[in-house]
């Protein structure tokens, strides 16, 4: 089966790829994990081939020759010094396994930081993910960029993992291990990518009826593509007098106590910022892709692609969802 | 035919029986009032068959709705709650059950005794499982709910909090699955106890600790284990329950409480768990093993050893199930190194094993076909969890599908294996008919390959990136070619049980007849007819080694010679 895995190629690409591979590392941390299991697969593996092997023996060399090959074997009890033996190898093996592992933990976990990482607080939502850029002032939603790293002077991306309910887990499988998302705790992890692309994920730590479809993007950008997009997200929402209608529904149909619109006079906390809406390339956290058919089916009745999210339906008539849809368009 | 003591059914006692109404009722009550280890043996035995089946059909839901991505066979409400009941069933409805039909029905025979040592504990505790269980599936029409599915518990068999609060759970479906499994846990405790009593207190003349079966000091440890262990389960269902009830906020966070403490509370009970319900399948291997092999089991002191080594070691590893939850990496690397160690005494079990079936005259009948890819599996199974112990692959890991293919290796191919290993090794005991080897082999083969096509494959999706407990999953991450093949290994393992629930039945009927000894076995419950007696042993025994009747059968080269 192994040897069937290892002759995939998508498993083992370099860069980012559409699927989430451990074995396709394209950040330090998932690098230096790739490496290790390599190690720990080597002696694994030896280990199955000798044991298995052993036991293949013997189920041919000591079979029963017949039925009438009824005499009983010689009886052995046992013995001590094969006991011993194979009692200390295994203790050897454990010895040096641990060793290595004790070492990478600290490598990752207690990783000095460096001046220049890029600090984003992460935060863990029912089903959604909340990107926050303290010190550039910016809010992104479910869809995370960040800077390539250079290896000769890194700019690794610090996340503070923190959750506004239930436990969730940051898993991009490509880019670092998962850590969990817990609420009332603070947990930290540093991503420190090598390729410009696209790297997938979603939450891995069960959370409720639509945990399947809490996905992840992360977008690596070169400097120039992240500075471009630093500055958009920086700016407040377009003001385009052309759908002040749909602003209007927006702002009385109570869709404001739950989103934001920076400019605007929706400042709610609960649900994701729509400020830059179709900056994204999906909607509902990777749900389904940004157009604008499916902005307005979501807005009209969201169970439609996401059953038992806790955004409701509104109750707006076609002509308010053409309105608010045309609003939300413009949200560059 | 007012008689007291009934023909049991299926035995060769051939007295005519009238089917009047009043004798099947008293013949039904004999099996709810019983105080009989043997009955409560076959009782618990079938509740375990009983709901493997079930735990099977949520399995197959399951793979049939990832067989696709998007599929819509179940919505994403129901299928939260089938893995849930699916993991719930499997470790405490089929689980914690096997082990203790086993080892109710075949402890007294093996040490000579007439029975348990508390013959109404055991009933109790039968009973209190049994309801426990069916409170549990009471939860699918109890009460209207807030999805049409009833209150199934739908938070993952480990029911993490904060998500088990009245703020993300507001129907029942967290009280159903606390409630019931205090009700169960009880039961657990009652024959915990009832077989550490039975094993150090009711064995007969000569039989000292040493002599003892491997069967019964490993179930007798196992049960040690479960009644540490049950404990902090219970305890942090009754602090949950706290929260949603009387106001506590144990593990509610936006009041203070704590997510990490559940976690802990509950894998300190879950790990020592799974060890609780993996130790009576290496018992039941200690004894298919040597007499398929024809030869005694290979370094008994430490096979003893080990095992109990085991049941401590697996006290002090279980945050091995929480290296993603934000432990400093000092408490990270503490876990590595305890969950390596308990590698070592298990590893130490295989190599005895082998070297019991090292020099031997192995007969592949269908038990030894089992228990032959049990010991390759549980080898596998052993390493994939060094694997998973290594704290920074963990990292990529942890939830992913290759823990579900790690678990179900030793769930299905270490202790599934194992217990239809034993029961096609007794049944010939507790029914005094053979199974069918011919339909036996069609079980074991097919089940063989649906299990390594399920469950090897398994692995692959998680070491590309596909996390546990989804509904679906992205068409576009080369994960579907891999869980279509999983499924139809899962159909084909339906198949191999389905053969076996039909052997059962027909041979039950039909069989050939196995005589008190079949196997040509060594240890006392084999002295015995098949079915035995209500006593077990007319007169009581006594024995001067591990192999009583290996003794009888070689007067001039017995055990007491060499140990």
């Amino acid at each position: 089966m192994l040897l069937v895995f290892f002759a995939c190629q998508t498993a083992f690409a370099e860069g980012p790829q559409s699927t989430p591979s451990i074995f396709s590392p394209a950040s330090t941390p998932a690098n230096d994990i790739y490496e290790l299991s390599l190690f720990v697969l080597t002696i694994t593996g030896a280990i199955f081939v000798t044991v298995a092997g052993l036991i293949a023996f013997v189920i041919f060399r000591y079979r029963q020759k017949g039925p009438d090959d009824t005499t009983e074997p010689a009886q052995i009890y046992g013995s001590t010094q094969v006991e011993l033996a194979w009692t200390v190898i295994p203790v050897l093996i454990v010895v040096v396994l641990f060793l290595t592992t004790a070492r990478m933990i600290f490598a990752i976990q207690d990783a000095p930081k460096p001046k220049a990482a890029l600090d984003v607080t992460v935060v863990g939502h029912q089903f959604w993910w909340e990107f926050n850029y303290p010190k550039l002032g910016i809010r992104a939603v479910n869809e995370l960029h960040v800077p390539v790293s250079d290896p000769q002077s890194p700019t690794p991306t610090y996340l503070t993992l923190l959750s506004a309910d239930v436990i969730h887990s940051f898993w991009v499988p490509q880019l670092a291990g998962k850590t969990d998302v817990v609420p009332n705790n603070v947990n930290k992890l540093w991503i420190d990518p090598h390729h410009t692309g696209l790297y997938v994920g979603q939450c891995a730590q069960f959370c409720g009826v639509q945990h399947a479809l809490m996905l992840l993007r992360v977008y690596v950008d070169t400097p120039e593509q992240f500075a471009t997009w630093v500055k958009n997200q920086q700016q407040s929402a377009v003001s385009d007098e052309n759908v002040a209608a749909g602003r209007h529904v927006f702002e009385t149909q109570a869709c404001m106590n739950c989103h934001s619109i920076a400019g605007t006079a929706a400042t709610g906390r609960y649900g994701p910022d729509l400020t830059h809406l179709m900056s994204r390339a999906t909607l509902a956290s990777g749900a389904m892709d940004n157009t604008k058919d499916n902005l307005r089916e979501w807005i009209r009745h969201p169970d439609t692609f996401k059953t038992g999210v806790l955004m409701p339906a509104m109750q707006l008539n076609d002509q308010q969802l053409d309105q608010v849809t045309a609003y939300l368009s413009t949200l560059r | 035919m007012a008689d007291s003591t009934y023909p049991i059914p299926g035995s060769l006692e051939t007295t005519p029986r009238r089917w009047s109404q009043a004798a099947i009722l008293e013949w039904l009550n004999s099996w709810v009032i019983t105080v009989d280890h043997k009955k409560l043996g076959i009782l618990y035995i079938l509740y375990a068959i009983f709901f493997l089946l079930v735990g099977g059909a949520e399995a197959i839901a399951i793979r049939i709705q990832l067989i696709h991505p998007n599929m819509h066979f179940l919505s994403p409400q129901v299928f939260n709650r089938i893995f849930t009941m699916h993991g719930t069933t499997m470790v405490f409805l089929f689980g914690m059950t096997y082990i203790f039909g086993f080892a109710n029905y075949l402890i007294p025979l093996m040490i000579g005794a007439r029975d348990m040592a508390f013959p109404r504990l055991n009933a109790l505790s039968f009973w209190l499982t049994f309801f426990g269980g069916l409170l549990l599936y009471y939860s699918f029409i109890g009460g209207g709910g807030l999805y049409g599915a009833g209150n199934a518990p739908d938070v993952m068999w480990w029911a993490y909090a904060p998500l088990t609060e009245r703020a993300f759970s507001p129907g029942h479906a967290p009280d159903y699955w606390a409630l019931s499994l205090i009700v169960t846990g009880f039961g657990t405790i009652g024959a915990s106890i009832n077989v550490i009593a039975t094993a150090f207190c009711m064995r007969c003349k000569g039989m000292t600790l040493m002599r003892l079966p491997v069967f019964v000091w490993v179930n007798a440890t196992a049960s040690g284990l479960a009644l540490i262990t049950i404990t902090p389960l219970t305890a942090a269902q009754v602090m949950l329950l706290i929260d949603r009830y009387l106001g506590g906020h144990f593990f509610d966070t936006q009041a203070g409480g704590s997510a990490v403490v559940w976690a802990h509370f509950f894998w300190i009970f879950g790990h020592p768990e799974v060890y609780v319900l993996v130790l009576p399948a290496f018992a039941i291997a200690n004894e298919v093993i040597p007499v398929f092999s024809r030869k005694a089991i290979f370094g008994y002191p430490a096979v003893v050893a080990a095992s109990v080594g085991i049941a401590f070691v697996s006290l002090g590893v279980w945050a091995h199930h929480m290296f993603t939850i934000g432990m400093t990496s000092a408490g990270n690397a503490f876990f590595v190194l305890s969950t390596m160690l308990v590698g070592i005494p298990t590893s130490i079990k295989i190599f005895n094993w082998l070297a019991t079936m090292w020099g031997g005259k192995i007969r592949f009948a269908t038990p030894m076909l089992f228990c032959t890819a049990f010991v390759v599996q549980f080898l596998l199974a052993g390493l994939t969890g060094i694997m998973l112990s290594i704290a920074p692959w963990d990292w990529q890991l942890h939830n992913s599908y290759f823990v579900i293919a790690h678990f179900h290796y030793i769930l299905v191919g270490a202790i599934a294996f194992c217990i239809f290993a034993g029961v096609y090794y007794w049944y010939p005991k507790v029914t005094g008919r053979m199974l069918s080897e011919k339909l036996g082999k069609w079980h074991f083969w097919l089940f063989l390959i649906g299990f390594h096509v399920t469950f090897d494959v398994m692995h692959i999706p998680g070491l590309l990136g596909m996390p546990r407990s989804i509904y679906t999953y992205e068409a576009d991450r080369g994960w579907t070619g891999w869980n279509q093949i999983v499924s139809i290994g899962g159909f084909i393992q339906a198949i191999a049980v389905l053969i076996f629930a039909v052997n059962l039945i027909w041979s039950y009927f039909k069989g050939k007849e196995a005589g008190n000894d079949p196997w040509d076995a060594w240890t006392l419950e084999w002295a015995t007819p098949s079915p035995p007696p209500a006593y077990n042993f007319a007169t009581d025994p006594v024995v001067t080694s591990r192999r009583p009747l290996w003794d009888l059968k070689h007067p001039d080269d017995p055990d007491w010679h060499y140990e």
